[in-house]
């Protein structure tokens, strides 16, 4: 058994490999790293101990407060082997469905690094490394879903998805802070195990609120379900794999992770079961909208996903286990649709379901494929959907009488499930066929292995339920729960009122088969929903953002160098007398060396600043002012602060130097082009900035100098750090990491300087 | 650059003379006024002065290097400095370790003198940066 750390590591080296390998055999790398991350997770089956996980902790910065680590358990593991299994399953389909593409290897190095932040994000066992890994799938989903970046829609599509990601990511940051500070860990098994802490803080219901927010945008609940079915714009190998099977159940997860800590909060069940259902509800309906295979299946996600999270909601142990179940069918299931989806539409140059019908003659294997996944979608025994859908029913009427509308929204879901199966499998693949711009025949084998294996595996598991139960749902399921579970999973549960359920579910659903032909375009011309749906608002608030960008552009940066300077004088001077005015005004300092021979610096000082403001031309303005630099700098020096006076000499030298260098090509005896109007307004802005900062040096000087600091340098400049030059000591010693800063800071502007002039500089 | 007889004959001067002065005063920083910062500027006047005596692109040649290759070994060996400490494990990165060498006098020797110099580098590529590039832009 290997520990954890291996999964990132592995998929770490291997994204880096991905570009270098031949584009031919790029996607089968790509596979072999799934493998392995899959072997590994296998290793881990059986082996999770009593406490019911495998701990590594790996990584710590201490001074941040991260202890860092990742951890196995039931649930992470049910993850890992969908994320690599599946992974190596879609890697093999693109090799051939892509074969060619000239991008691919890019393709796939971004799928190797999705992977394995996935891998990361489900066994982090700390909160920032999660956090880490959650974005990194999200940037993942951006670059995938915009692979076909010369497509404006896919560009569009990919902004889409990771705006709400994105702003998803910032509200979970923003929720996962307080709970890490009231947990005093960001630990998440630390955090668990403080739940009364945590439920105390008081801002333990807005910090949930925030993580349910994030989790929601991750897994396209309403109202952020709408970038889901448009990242469809993705190549069909990456809807398969992010946009049904691993990404967006991410946010499940996480939700999932955390129901110990809340799932005796009424507040929370209700939120997860109410938009859980309503994510349901809205994605099957959207998907009677929908012709395009794909997108017809990306609302039908929506609708799992929505179906996920309120059984999480709901908690009873059935209906976690339920959830558990219901994920993995869905994963097997869902992937292998839109595999067949892709396989359609890469052979018959379609992928519009009202267009398409009579397949399986010329692609026999494909209509297997379908059929069998279709099967496990709608539900029907000796399908591992039966075992979910029967579980789902069973949890919602142990809820009793108050569960009416989940149960009875949740069948009319179900039946509109089994009515998209339908169309996903017996109309497309029966029926007289219908013209195809390409001649139809069934794809490659590699094309062929991920569906036919993930719908066959939904046949194992429906017939050897209690095998997925006791490896995999029931530890899952005790840590969702956070205590042991045993709900043993069966096939036939007798005659009772589930079954009676589950029989009406197909009569309707078949029913709703039947009308999809005409519903679908009366569905379509609800232009109301196009108009008041959260896509149209996210349309509007993305323009109005623009807008607001372009008038604060226009605004401030609107390029005139004087504008700039008097917006910086004027903020500078308001804030600091508004700060002044708020700290209880300024103070004056006793004046008792007026007699200082050392004043008469001061006054040459003020002679250059007078000259300066009264010069007629740049150069006189720019002597003068040096005479005011030479000032301060004698200052420094007689007021014993050598080495700061030495660094003002040189950089009045280089100031002149430079200035002579820029003004040799300005017209150096052009006067002032300032209308009078404007000469006032900007005296106006010099004086009081002058006002402002002399308050501010006159308060500084009037208060009590504390010499604890100067004291302790002089007394430990020599004695630790060897040197008697306390200035330059503390500059590289005490506090050598500002100055690296600094000095980064400097090399930084000399960059952007060369880039700015670089007409000169290429010469 | 420059037609000036005067200057293109003192100019070597003018370059060498505040360079030698920039390595003593860095040298000096740690116990005297002076350090990675001061010193810098003072290399920086010399390269200036080269530069108005001869044009821009001798100077540029005398450098060797591209002026903000400097300024990114500046900061890469400022940064360098505070490794030793992370792998001798005597703290925290960028504490400065020391050695006091006995070769007939004690020389102390400290991982600051590299840290400095660091800066002194960055300042040097910083100050040619700016002077080259304006010294060559037509248009402004």
């Amino acid at each position: 058994m290997l520990s954890p750390v291996w999964l990132i590591l592995i998929g770490t080296a291997a994204t880096l490999a991905a570009t270098r390998i031949p584009r031919a055999f790029a996607a089968l790398f790509g596979a072999a790293s799934a493998l392995a991350l899959f072997a590994i997770a296998l290793g881990y089956v059986g082996a999770i101990g009593d406490d019911g996980a495998i701990a590594a902790p790996f990584w710590s910065v201490p001074s941040l407060g991260i202890a860092g680590g990742l951890r196995v358990d039931g649930l992470s593991l049910v993850f890992l082997l969908l994320i690599a299994g599946i992974g190596a399953l879609i890697f093999i389909y693109a090799h051939a469905y892509l074969a060619g593409d000239p991008r691919l290897r890019r393709l796939v190095a971004v799928l190797i690094l999705f992977m394995t932040a996935m891998a990361g994000a489900v066994t982090a066992d700390d909160i920032v490394v999660l956090f880490v890994f959650w974005e990194l799938t999200s940037l993942a989903s951006f670059f995938l879903v915009g692979y076909d970046h010369e497509n404006p829609a896919a560009r569009r599509a990919a902004l889409q998805a990771l705006l709400v990601t994105g702003a998803g990511g910032l509200a979970l940051l923003g929720g996962l802070i307080p709970i890490a500070l009231a947990a005093e860990t960001t630990s998440l098994s630390g955090i668990l195990a403080a739940r009364e802490a945590v439920l105390a803080h008081p801002a333990a219901i807005p910090a949930m609120l925030l993580v349910i927010a994030g989790c929601f945008a991750k897994s396209a609940q309403v109202p952020l379900h709408f970038w889901l079915p448009n990242a469809m714009a993705a190549p069909t190998p990456v809807s398969a794999y992010l946009h049904s099977a691993t990404m967006v159940k991410l946010g499940v997860y996480l939700l999932a992770r955390l129901n110990p800590l809340y799932q005796d909060e009424a507040l929370w069940q209700t939120i997860l079961a109410g938009f859980g259902i309503a994510t349901a509800a809205t994605g099957m309906a959207m998907a009677f909208r929908e012709t395009d295979l794909k997108r017809v299946l990306a609302q039908t996600t929506v609708a799992a996903l929505g179906t996920l999270v309120m059984l999480i909601g709901i908690a009873p142990d059935l209906s976690i286990a339920a959830a558990v179940t219901f994920l993995v069918v869905h994963a097997f299931y869902k992937a292998a649709l839109f595999m067949v989806a892709g396989i359609v539409d890469h052979e018959t140059g379609l992928r519009d379901a009202s267009a398409l019908r009579g397949l399986a003659r010329a692609m026999p294997l494909t209509a297997l494929a379908a059929t069998l996944a279709a099967f496990s979608m709608s539900g029907l025994p000796p399908f591992v959907g039966f075992v979910a859908k029967e579980l789902i029913y069973e949890a919602k009427l142990d809820l009793g009488p108050g569960s009416i509308a989940l149960l009875g929204l949740g069948f009319l879901v179900n039946a509109a499930t089994v009515a998209i199966a339908g169309i996903m499998s017996y109309r497309l693949f029966f029926g007289a066929p219908t013209p195809t711009p390409n001649k139809p025949h069934d794809p490659p084998a590699a094309m062929l292995a991920g569906p036919i294996i993930l719908a066959v595996l939904g046949l194992i598991a429906g017939l050897l339920p209690a095998l997925l139960g006791g490896a995999f749902v029931e530890p899952a399921a005790a840590a969702i729960l956070g205590r042991p579970v045993a709900v043993p999973l069966k096939l036939w549960h007798g005659f009772n009122t589930v079954l009676m359920l589950s029989a009406a579910t197909i009569v309707v659903g078949v029913m709703l088969y039947l009308a999809w032909g005409p519903l679908v375009p009366r569905f379509k011309a609800l232009r109301v929903v196009d108009r008041f749906a959260p896509a149209a608002a996210y349309e509007r608030g993305l323009a109005a953002l623009i807008a607001l960008a372009e008038s604060c552009t226009r605004n401030i940066q609107h390029g005139s160098l004087r504008g700039y300077l008097r917006t910086l004088f004027l903020v500078l001077a308001i804030a600091t007398l508004a700060t002044l005015i708020l700290r209880g005004g300024a103070a004056w300092p006793a004046a008792d060396n007026l007699g200082d021979p050392r004043l008469l610096l001061f006054a040459a000082m003020l002679i250059g600043a007078v000259a300066t403001a009264m010069a007629r031309t740049a150069i006189a303005a720019v002597l003068a002012l040096g005479l005011v630099g030479f000032s301060i700098a004698l200052i420094f020096l007689t007021f014993g602060a050598p080495d700061v006076a030495f660094t003002q000499f040189s950089v009045e030298t280089l100031m002149v130097a430079i200035l002579a260098a820029a003004l040799l090509r300005l017209p150096l005896r052009r006067a002032d082009m300032r209308s009078a109007r404007e000469k006032r307004g900007d005296a106006g802005v010099a004086i009081l900035v002058g006002l402002a900062v002399t308050l501010v040096l006159a308060s500084v000087l009037a208060t009590p100098f504390d010499p604890s600091l100067s004291l302790w340098f002089g007394e430990n400049s020599a004695a630790a750090a060897h040197g008697r030059n306390v200035v330059n000591v503390i500059l590289v010693d005490f506090r050598a990491l500002d100055t690296l800063g600094e000095i980064t800071v400097l090399a930084i502007a000399a960059f952007a300087v060369a880039a700015l002039l670089r007409k000169g500089a290429a010469k | 650059m420059s037609n000036s007889l005067i200057l293109s004959v003192s100019a070597p001067l003018l370059l060498w003379m505040p360079l030698a002065a920039s390595l003593y005063v860095l040298l000096r920083g740690h116990n005297e006024p002076g350090g990675g910062f001061i010193g810098g500027l003072l290399a920086g006047v010399g390269l200036i002065f080269h530069a108005i005596a001869f044009g821009a692109a001798p100077t540029r040649k005398l450098l060797r290097l591209a002026p903000t290759s400097y300024c990114a070994i500046g900061v890469l060996l400022a940064a360098a400095s505070g490794i030793p400490a992370l792998l001798g494990a005597a703290g925290p990165y960028l504490t400065h370790l020391w050695w006091f060498p006995d070769i007939g006098v004690v020389l102390p020797l400290g991982t600051t003198i590299l840290f400095d110099a660091g800066v002194y580098v960055t300042v040097v590529g910083t100050v040619a940066t700016l002077f080259l590039a304006l010294m060559e832009e037509e248009t402004l």
